[in-house]
């Protein structure tokens, strides 16, 4: 059939808000976005695990030990969801890991920073998991159908990530003066970082009209760092803490929030691969994955054993 | 024997509970089947999710071809006789 009756046939039937499935025709640039993206989140993921299990040892409390422990078992099985939700594409899981630990794969910027303090991993469950709330969120109603079903169980899972990042902040907040200036700092380090998470603004986002028109993506960067501006202002007010950007006022007219100029600069920087902790995390990777072998071995030859003793039996 | 190649692919279906059907949950990568159930187990139903588990070599599923559609489903378009709505019976008859 003729490349041009299959797109149209394609495009009309996301206008007509219909799932993609993975057996269903698509255009080759779909596919390769959507393999792209959806990886790059997988990574994401994955690497976020790394900040926070830096402090699941030093937790103040079995309380806040066991929500860390169940909250970054989550984001293996979110990485998990999304690693097979690519290779609905065609993708190979091997290719993926191989990726992601020899440091060609991109995942998300904010997982370069440190975690200095234990107030940083209430600022990440509340910024940070916030942030990707909002763009998973847009995400559950993406056009291809092993994606969206992947974010409706992650959005599912995920507002426990937010909440108990918020009352870690609630309880440092309403504790001792030293309390609260650890999560004030908190505050000052991850928020603008935070913004950074949606990507570029829509004037140097190129793809995104794309995306758009596909209806993988449904609100351009912007939109979406909008909402999470708007949405975290009232939340800092309740914790008594200030977000660290002077521009930051109502605007009557727009009903939203101004803010200051994000510094792209840092931004792309950390893309790049100089953030305080891209090897660092590369490295774990590599490490666990090479510390992991003797398991993923041992899981293989104990499989082979069992088949071969089967086999003898019959 | 772990680089470079992928374990077999299991597709994973979840009783949520007694008296339901198993559905589709995902999938998942292991050696063999009994671990595809462990791993499931974490992956799967870490929730209250589930009081079962099937697990099926994704390989084992035949499925049948999105361009087949028509074929397959369009001939129950015009078989509106199959439904209950499509016979009429006076009012005093009740719910039938």
């Amino acid at each position: 059939m003729d490349i041009g009756i299959l797109e149209k046939g394609f495009q009309q039937h996301v206008d007509a808000e219909k799932k993609i499935e993975a057996k269903d025709w698509m255009p080759e640039k779909y596919r390769n976005t959507l393999i792209r993206q959806i990886s790059q989140h997988a990574h994401s993921e994955v690497v976020g695990m790394l900040p926070e299990a830096n402090w699941i040892t030093r937790a103040p409390s079995l309380r806040r030990k066991v929500a860390l422990l169940a909250k970054v078992q989550d984001e293996a099985g979110h990485g998990l969801y999304l690693y097979s939700a690519a290779e609905t594409l065609g993708a190979e899981r091997a290719d993926l890991v191989e990726a992601l630990n020899d440091g060609s794969a991109k995942y998300s910027s904010i997982f370069n920073y440190p975690t200095l303090t234990w107030a940083d991993i209430g600022a990440i469950g509340w910024l940070v998991d916030g942030a990707a709330i909002i763009n998973q969120v847009m995400l559950q109603r993406t056009s291809y159908g092993p994606y969206s079903r992947a974010m409706i169980r992650i959005c599912k899972e995920e507002s426990f990530h937010q909440r108990q990042g918020y009352e870690m902040m609630l309880t440092l907040c309403n504790g001792s003066p030293e309390q609260k200036a650890m999560a004030q700092d908190a505050l000052n380090r991850w928020w603008w970082p935070s913004l950074m998470m949606f990507g570029p603004t829509d004037k140097d986002s190129p793809n995104s009209a794309l995306s758009m028109k596909w209806k993988i993506k449904r609100k351009s960067n912007d939109e979406l760092r909008q909402d999470f501006v708007d949405n975290s202002v009232p939340q800092a007010k309740i914790l008594g803490i200030t977000i660290p950007d002077p521009d930051l006022k109502w605007n009557e007219e727009r009903g939203h929030y101004d803010f200051g100029t994000i510094d792209w600069e840092e931004f792309y920087n950390v893309i790049k691969g100089n953030g305080p902790c891209n090897r660092q995390r590369v490295e774990a990777r590599k490490t666990a994955w090479e510390k992991g072998r003797w398991v993923r071995d041992a899981a293989v030859a104990y499989a082979d054993k069992k088949k071969n003793k089967e086999k003898d039996a019959a | 024997m772990s680089n470079k190649k992928n374990w077999p692919l299991w597709e994973i279906f979840i009783r949520s509970r007694q008296g339901l059907h198993h559905k589709h949950v995902g999938s998942l990568h292991a050696p063999d089947a009994e671990m595809a159930i462990n791993n499931a187990r974490d992956v799967y139903t870490r929730r209250q999710e589930g009081i079962s588990i099937w697990v099926v070599e994704s390989t084992a599923i035949t499925a049948s071809a999105p361009e087949d559609g028509a074929a397959l489903y369009d001939p129950a378009n015009d078989k509106v006789y199959r439904h209950p709505t499509f016979y009429d019976l006076p009012d005093e008859v009740g719910h039938m």
